[in-house]
């Protein structure tokens, strides 16, 4: 996965990113009223950025989306989750409180159910980034070799440490 | 009937696991149980004619209730799917270094070149 | 029969994951198992869980790319050779007894289809599917019981999936031993 693959293929993944992205944000954003969750939405982001890793190869992906900043992705979507958590111990002391206000007359539209979308969408990114650190991590498995004394040590099979 | 046919399929995820030397067979073997697992829970609670729960707009309260399946399976497998793809991903993480480090997926050779 | 095209999907899936198991090809038998899964998102849609059924798909793509990246490029010679023979008899009996033990106590079971929801007076499930609305104003009432009813469920949930992903970083890192005696000696 050097250079990443053809130019046909690139092509078609520059068009489709953005549909594969939006799909997975509109999962998660109406989880509250149609089917599907933060948990499935998450997953169908995770599989549009590890679409454009394959297409578009290691070096530039790496470049782009490192590793650095889906890890720090993947921190800012607990804190989103737990943030809401403790935010209902401070406006009605319970933990994991919904506390929003839910009126009748905004059922079944976007913004309802109270704190259960932001919980969405904390879950959806921390899946997301999990799963592409993941991704991207069993793909850049060479070591940087340093110098020759590594390159013998790899040829006799020791471990570097 | 149809349970007998879950727990077939669980079965033979295990006979997988245990009789395999291949790790990868084993991991796959993994997955078919718990494939087999998490059906037979949705099988559970599943009723006859049912819909599933979510409510609809232009649909009768009473005959939501009276028709909807169990939803308190679905919320406990769909934790279980999204779980059973991290262990995935440990799994067959530790199956790359194996290869890595012994060059060879059998663990039979695995387990005679200790260190 | 009735629910007969869930017993014919059941089937499949079986056939499927006893090729999954034999075949001495690796790439095949990973095919094979992404067909049980696919088909174990179909038999989700008509179990009235479609959730579950989109949660599954997906979930299944991305396992098959992960096992496919385990295998391809690697030796990928049959591994063959003799079976030990108090193995096999140790597994045969296991799966005999749990055959026999399972049909025994599936007798007992109530019969498919009639669900908990009808048989018990107070379900766990029938305040959630009757105040769901009402106390939460999100129509769909798998979201509610994981992340309203059940919030600590999904917090434990996360926790796992992060942990599982911090434990494959550490087991996939490595570090160039030149870097880290640069680090000791500055």
């Amino acid at each position: 996965m050097e250079e990443g693959m053809s130019l046909v293929v690139k092509t078609v993944i520059r068009l489709l990113k953005g549909f594969i992205l939006l799909f997975g944000v509109y999962i998660t954003a109406y989880g509250h009223v149609t089917p599907g969750d933060g948990f499935a939405g998450g997953v169908i982001i995770a599989c549009a950025f590890i679409l454009i890793f394959l297409a578009e190869g290691k070096r530039d992906s790496m470049k782009t989306f490192g590793e650095t900043a889906a890890r720090e992705m993947s921190c800012i979507g607990g804190l989103i989750f737990l943030l809401t958590a403790f935010a209902g111990i401070g406006i009605s002391g319970i933990f994991l409180k919904n506390f929003l206000p839910t009126k009748a007359a905004a059922r079944f539209t976007l913004f309802s159910a109270g704190t259960i979308p932001i919980c969405n969408i904390g879950v959806a990114v921390i899946v997301a980034a999990s799963l592409y650190l993941v991704f991207s991590i069993m793909s850049s498995l060479h070591v940087i070799v340093k110098d020759d004394e590594e390159r013998e040590m790899i040829n006799r099979g020791e471990e570097i440490e | 009937m149809i349970y007998s046919l879950c727990l077939v399929l669980i079965l033979i995820g295990l006979y997988g696991v245990v009789t395999k030397k291949n790790i990868v067979k084993i991991v796959i073997s993994l997955a078919i149980m718990e494939y087999g697992v998490n059906l037979f829970l949705i099988l559970i609670g599943y009723r006859n004619n049912g819909v599933h729960p979510g409510i609809e707009e232009s649909e009768s309260f009473t005959h939501f209730l009276a028709h909807s399946v169990d939803p308190l399976p679905q919320a406990l497998v769909l934790t279980s799917i999204v779980i059973s793809l991290g262990m995935l991903a440990l799994m067959v993480g530790m199956c790359i270094r194996l290869y890595e480090r012994y060059g060879t997926f059998d663990i039979t050779e695995i387990r005679r070149l200790r260190g | 029969m009735e629910h007969a095209i869930l017993h014919i999907i059941l089937i499949m899936m079986i056939i499927g994951a006893l090729i999954a198991i034999e075949t001495k090809n690796l790439l095949s038998s990973i095919i094979s198992v992404g067909a049980v899964g696919f088909l174990l998102a179909i038999m989700f849609l008509f179990l009235r869980a479609p959730d579950l059924a989109i949660t599954q798909m997906v979930v299944e793509i991305l396992c098959l790319v992960i096992l496919i990246r385990a295998t391809i490029s690697r030796d990928l010679t049959a591994i063959s050779g003799g079976r030990e023979f108090f193995g096999l008899i140790t597994t045969a009996t296991l799966i005999i007894l749990i055959t026999v033990l399972g049909l025994k106590i599936f007798e007992d079971f109530p019969a498919f289809g009639s669900s908990v929801l009808d048989r018990v007076i107070d379900a766990p499930a029938k305040t959630y599917i009757a105040d769901g609305l009402e106390k939460t104003g999100s129509a769909n009432i798998v979201t509610t019981i994981l992340l309203d009813f059940r919030a600590y469920d999904t917090l434990g949930e996360i926790t796992v999936l992060f942990c599982a992903i911090l434990g494959t970083l550490a087991v996939l890192r490595r570090k160039a031993r030149k870097q880290a005696t640069e680090e000791d000696n500055e």
